[in-house]
C-alpha cells in the first residue's frame, strides 16, 4: 500500500506545533500501525529529519502507553484496540491518515505525539488503593466468599490499562470513565468497601484539580475504550459520589 | 572477591524462618533517616518500594515508562502460583519447591527456592486483600488452573490478564506511599551508572528522557528492579523499552553477572509475519490446559496446507500427529516451556511447519470447545448430540477463560481461533540469567541488591509458568524488605550520601561523554540496524540450540558489530532533549556487549540443561543430556574491562533436600 500521512509535529511543550505531511510506500496490510510508524521514522532518518517522537512500549494492547488519534479517533478506526494493535489492513491503498496526539488540558503534549498524562497518576494516589500493609500477616485468601459476578464486574472494571483514550475523545476531556473504573473495582468488593466514602470523595476532587472536564454522558468514551469499559462505571460512581456526600 | 551465597545454616524448612530471627533490625525512627533507590516498576520493583515506604524507609524509586504501571509485568498473562492446596489435589509446599528445582532443571540454589515456596502463599493474601480481583467459582472462592511442568492445579489467575491486575495492585500499594510523600516517584527516567563510594552502592546518575538532564541521587542501599534481557534478540515478547542497562552497568562496576545463557524460549508465540516485525506476542501458556498441539503426520498434507489448498479443520484425526502427547504421554501437551520448544523446533525442522515461512505448528482448541460444551448441554438439560449447540456453548466457555487472547490472536493474525486452530511458534521470553545475589538478594557489591528477573536466583536453567510473578512478588513484597535492614543496620549514623562526592561527579562525567560520543559519530546506519544484526546472530548462533562452532562464531560478529556501531552508528537531534534515538542507542550499546557474554557462557557451558541446549550434549532421542558431575555450578562472571576477558567464578549447587535425577516428562 501507499499512503500519505499527515503528522502532528511539535519540537516540545513550549514550542508551536503543525502538521507535516509524510508519503510512505510498500506498506503492508500485515504490519501494526506502530510498526509502520518504524518504518517511516527510519524513513525520516534517511533524509536527514527528526524522527517523530512518540510513546510505547508492550505493542500488544495492556501497557496502555501508546496513545494516537488516528483519523479523528483515539486509536484509530478498529474497535478494542490501542493504537499499538491496530493493522494496516484497516486501511486502504491512497489512503491519506491524520496521526495527532490525545489532546486534553490536563495531557499536555510533551514532543510530537508524545503526551504527559501524569494527571492520571496523581489521582490514583489520591485515592485508588486499599489502605493495606505488606506485612504478611494478613487473612486467608479465602476467609471471605465474593459472589462470581461481583468479582467478574470488579475485573472488568480493572481491566482498565489507563491509555487516556477517554479523555482523548470526550468533547470536554472528562475523565470520568477512567476515575469511576478505579472506584468501581473497590466499590465491588469487600476489601474495598471500607475507605469508599473517602475514597471517592478524593479521587473525584483531584480528577477536577487536574482540569478534566465534565461528563456530559455522551458515552463516546465508551465506544473509543480499547477494553470496553462500560458506562455502567460511571453510574456506579455517581451513586458512591452522592451517598458519600449525604454521609458527609 | 569470593562468591559467598551466605545460604543459612540448619535444616532446608526452618531457614528462612530462622535467618529472619536472627538478622538485624533498624528501629523506625532510624528508617527514617535511610534513602533507598529502587530501580524499575515492574511486580519486584513497584511491591520492594510500596513495603520499603510502608517499613519507614524514605525511597527514591525510578522508571523510564510515563507512569510506573506501565512496566512490563503488566503484560504477563497466565498466572501465579502458590501453594495453597485450595483444590486439595496434593499440593504442598514442599511439592512447589520440589516441582521448581525439577522445572529448573536442578541448576537453582534449594535454600532460595524453598523460601519462595514458603512465601508463595502469603502473596495470594496481600493480593486479595489490596483488592486484585482474580477468579472465583460459584461458591465465590479462588478458582484455579493447571501449568506446565506440574501435576496440580496451583496456579491463581484473573482471565488472561493477571499480571495486568497483580501489577495494578502493587503500583496502588505505590501510589498509597507516593501520597504519603513515602516514596518520591521519576517517571520517564533512566539509571544510567551506579555510584560507589568506598566500594559500597552509594547512588545513582539518572537522565530525565523529557528534557535529557543528567541528575545525581544519593542512597543507602541502591535495588536494581529493571527486569530481564530478552530483547538482546531484538524479536521477543519483552516490551520494546525492556533492556539490561542498569544490571549491566552494575555489572562493570563489579556485580558478577550469572548463568546469561539460560533464556526462556516460550513454545506459544504469535509467528514472525515478516521483516517489518518489531516484536513477538505470546498466547499464555495457560492455553495449553485445553489446547492440543498438533502438525500434519503426512507431509504432502503440509504442502497443501502452506500452498492454501487444505484448511487444517479438514485433516481427519488419524492423520495428525499431536507430538507432545505421543513422546511425553505423562504430562503431554503441559510438559514444561523448553521441552515444548524444542519439540515444536523438531517437527519445523524435519519440514512438519504449517505457515509459509515453515516455522508455525497448530494449538487446537476443537477438542476442548467439544467437551466444554457438551458439559454444559448437561448441566442445563440441552440436548447434548446437537453439535451446532454443542459447539456454541463450549465456545462461550472458551471465550469466558481465554477472551482476550483469542481477540488479540484475532487482531495480528486476521483468523478467527473459536472456528480454525492457531498458529504458534517459540519465541524468546524471559531470561532465567541475570546479577549474581546471595541469600539476601544482594549482589557482589555491597548496598546494591538486585530482585525479580534481573537476577538469577530461583529458576535454575528453566523458569516453570506462573512462577514469574510468584517470584517478583516475593522478592518485593516479602524477602528484601526483611533483608536489606541487616545491611543497613550499620548505616543508622552514615547520614545523607553527599552527591558532590567527587565519585558522582566522576560517573557524570562520563555518563556524559557517552552521550556526546553517540551524538558527534554521526555515521549512516540507525540504531535498530545494529539492534537487528545483534538479534539475528542471538537467534541463529545462540537460540533454541546451540553448538560449538555457532557459538564461536556468534562472538567473533557481536564483537565486530559492537565496533562497527561505535564507529558508524547514527544518532539524530542533540542530549538535551526528548530523543527516544538517544535513549535506545545506550541499551543497544549494552546488549552489544551482553551478547557476547551470552555466548561465551554457553559456549563455557558444555552440558545441555534447561532452556540451554548444546547439540553435542544430547541423548540418542534428541533429548537434553545433562552434565551434574562437572556443571552442578553457578556460572558468576566477573567484569575485566571487556567480555572477552570476564572471569569464571563458581558457585557449586548443593542438593541436601532433592535427588538429582534426571528430568523426565514422559
Amino acid at each position: 500500500m501507499n499512503l500519505t500521512l499527515k503528522v502532528w509535529r511539535q519540537a516540545n511543550a513550549e514550542a508551536k506545533g503543525r502538521m507535516e505531511t509524510y508519503p510512505i510506500a510498500d506498506v503492508s496490510p500485515d504490519m501494526s500501525f506502530l510498526e509502520m510508524m518504524d518504518v517511516l521514522n527510519e524513513q525520516l532518518m534517511g533524509q536527514g529529519i527528526d524522527p517523530i517522537a512518540f510513546d510505547h512500549d508492550c505493542r500488544e494492547g495492556i501497557c496502555g502507553m501508546c496513545s494516537m488519534f488516528i483519523n479523528g479517533e483515539a486509536h484509530g478506526p478498529d474497535r478494542l484496540v490501542t493504537t499499538c494493535q491496530l493493522h494496516m489492513r484497516k486501511f486502504n491503498d491512497g489512503d491519506t491518515i491524520t496521526i495527532e496526539p490525545f489532546r486534553a488540558k490536563a495531557f499536555p503534549v510533551i514532543k510530537d505525539l508524545t503526551v504527559d498524562r501524569s494527571s492520571f497518576d496523581r489521582v490514583q494516589q489520591a485515592g485508588g488503593f486499599v489502605s493495606v500493609n505488606t506485612s504478611g500477616n494478613t487473612q486467608d485468601a479465602n476467609s471471605i466468599p465474593i459472589d462470581k459476578h461481583d468479582a467478574d464486574k470488579a475485573f472488568d472494571a480493572a481491566a482498565c490499562i489507563g491509555c487516556g483514550a477517554c479523555v482523548a475523545t470526550c468533547k470536554n476531556a472528562s475523565a470520568m470513565l477512567f476515575v469511576s473504573a478505579k472506584v468501581s473495582q473497590y466499590a465491588l468488593l469487600p476489601q474495598g468497601k471500607v475507605e469508599a466514602t473517602d475514597r471517592v470523595m478524593n479521587m473525584v476532587k483531584q480528577m477536577d484539580e487536574e482540569g478534566f472536564g465534565n461528563c456530559t454522558n455522551t458515552g463516546a468514551c465508551e465506544v473509543e475504550c480499547p477494553k470496553g469499559i462500560s458506562l455502567e462505571n460511571i453510574a456506579r460512581m455517581n451513586r458512591e459520589y452522592l451517598y458519600a456526600s449525604l454521609k458527609g | 572477591m569470593a562468591l559467598e551465597s551466605k545460604i543459612p545454616k540448619g535444616p532446608l524448612s526452618d531457614k528462612w524462618t530462622n535467618h529472619k530471627s536472627k538478622i538485624n533490625l533498624v528501629s523506625p525512627a532510624n528508617k527514617r533517616a535511610i534513602d533507598i533507590i529502587v530501580v524499575g516498576t515492574g511486580l519486584a520493583g513497584a511491591s520492594a518500594s510500596a513495603t520499603l515506604a510502608e517499613l519507614g524507609y524514605n525511597v527514591k524509586t525510578f522508571c523510564f515508562q510515563d507512569s510506573p504501571r506501565r512496566a512490563h509485568s503488566i503484560a504477563a498473562q497466565g498466572g501465579i502460583n502458590a501453594a495453597k492446596n485450595y483444590q486439595g489435589d496434593g499440593d504442598s509446599t514442599y511439592r512447589l519447591f520440589y516441582d521448581t528445582i525439577k522445572g529448573g532443571d536442578y541448576r537453582s540454589r534449594e535454600a532460595n527456592v524453598h523460601r519462595l515456596a514458603e512465601v508463595s502463599t502469603n502473596i495470594i493474601d496481600q493480593c486479595v486483600a489490596q483488592g486484585v480481583p482474580f477468579a472465583r467459582d460459584y461458591g465465590g472462592l479462588l478458582d484455579n488452573r493447571s501449568f506446565g511442568g506440574v501435576l496440580v492445579s496451583r496456579t491463581f489467575y484473573a482471565k488472561g490478564q493477571t499480571g495486568q491486575q497483580l501489577l495494578l495492585g502493587a503500583y496502588s500499594a505505590m501510589n498509597r506511599q507516593i501520597g504519603r510523600g513515602k516514596i518520591k516517584m521519576y517517571n520517564r527516567h533512566e539509571m544510567m551508572d551506579l555510584v560507589l563510594v568506598d566500594g559500597k552502592a552509594r547512588g545513582i546518575i539518572t537522565r530525565n528522557l523529557v528534557d535529557g538532564k543528567i541528575e545525581r541521587h544519593g542512597a543507602h542501599a541502591v535495588v536494581i528492579a529493571s527486569g530481564g534481557y530478552g530483547n538482546v534478540f531484538f524479536l521477543s515478547t519483552n516490551a520494546m523499552g525492556s533492556n539490561v542497562s542498569a544490571g549491566w552497568k552494575i555489572h562493570k562496576k563489579g556485580a558478577h553477572f550469572a548463568n546469561p545463557c539460560y533464556t526462556q524460549i516460550h513454545p506459544t508465540c504469535i509467528p514472525v509475519s515478516g521483516e517489518h516485525q518489531s516484536k513477538l506476542t505470546l498466547m499464555s501458556e495457560s492455553l495449553r490446559n485445553d489446547g492440543r498441539i498438533w502438525v500434519p503426520k503426512n507431509i504432502e498434507d503440509v504442502k497443501a496446507i502452506r500452498e492454501g489448498k487444505l484448511k487444517p479443520v479438514n485433516i481427519a484425526e488419524e492423520n495428525r500427529d499431536y507430538y507432545l502427547e505421543r513422546r511425553y504421554p505423562a504430562f503431554g501437551n503441559l510438559v514444561p516451556r523448553d521441552v515444548a520448544s524444542r519439540a515444536a523446533k523438531e517437527r519445523c525442522d524435519a519440514g512438519y511447519g504449517v505457515n509459509k515461512t515453515g516455522e508455525a505448528v497448530y494449538l487446537d482448541f476443537a477438542a476442548a470447545i467439544t467437551r466444554y460444551g457438551s458439559e454444559q448441554a448437561h448441566v442445563k438439560g440441552l440436548d447434548e448430540n446437537d453439535a451446532a449447540l454443542v459447539k456454541k456453548l463450549g465456545q462461550d466457555v472458551v471465550r469466558s477463560k481465554y477472551g482476550n487472547l483469542f481477540q488479540m490472536y484475532e487482531k495480528i493474525v486476521d483468523q478467527d481461533p473459536y472456528e480454525t486452530p492457531m498458529m504458534i511458534y517459540p519465541a524468546v521470553h524471559y531470561t532465567m540469567g541475570g546479577v549474581w545475589v546471595d541469600y539476601n538478594l544482594m549482589t557482589s557489591i555491597p548496598g546494591c541488591y538486585a530482585i525479580g528477573e534481573a537476577n538469577f536466583s530461583d529458576h535454575g536453567a528453566n523458569r516453570l509458568g506462573a512462577s514469574a510473578l510468584m517470584q517478583g512478588l516475593a522478592d518485593g513484597y516479602f524477602v528484601l524488605p526483611y533483608t536489606i535492614g541487616d545491611y543497613l543496620a550499620d548505616d543508622i549514623r552514615t547520614g545523607k550520601i553527599d552527591t558532590n562526592l567527587p565519585e558522582f561527579e566522576k560517573a557524570e562525567a562520563t555518563v556524559k561523554a557517552q552521550l556526546e560520543r553517540f551524538i558527534n559519530t554521526k555515521g549512516k546506519n540507525t540504531v535498530d540496524y545494529y539492534h537487528r544484526k545483534l538479534g539475528k546472530i542471538m537467534w541463529d548462533k545462540c537460540g533454541m540450540s546451540r553448538n560449538a562452532t555457532g557459538l564461536n562464531e556468534a562472538i567473533t560478529e557481536i564483537k565486530a558489530l559492537r565496533e562497527d556501531f561505535y564507529k558508524n552508528v547514527n544518532v539524530p537531534g542533540t542530549t538535551s532533549e526528548f530523543n527516544e534515538q538517544l535513549a535506545k542507542a545506550g541499551r543497544v550499546a549494552d546488549f552489544l556487549e551482553l551478547g557476547e557474554l551470552f555466548a561465551k557462557d554457553a559456549l563455557e557451558r558444555t552440558e545441555s540443561c534447561g532452556g540451554h541446549f548444546r547439540e553435542e550434549s544430547q541423548t540418542p532421542e534428541g533429548e537434553a543430556l545433562r552434565n551434574d558431575k562437572d556443571f552442578t555450578f553457578v556460572s558468576a562472571w566477573e567484569y575485566k574491562g571487556e567480555p572477552s576477558k570476564a572471569k569464571l567464578h563458581k558457585e557449586e549447587l548443593n542438593y541436601e533436600e532433592i535427588e538429582v535425577k534426571t528430568r523426565s516428562y514422559k
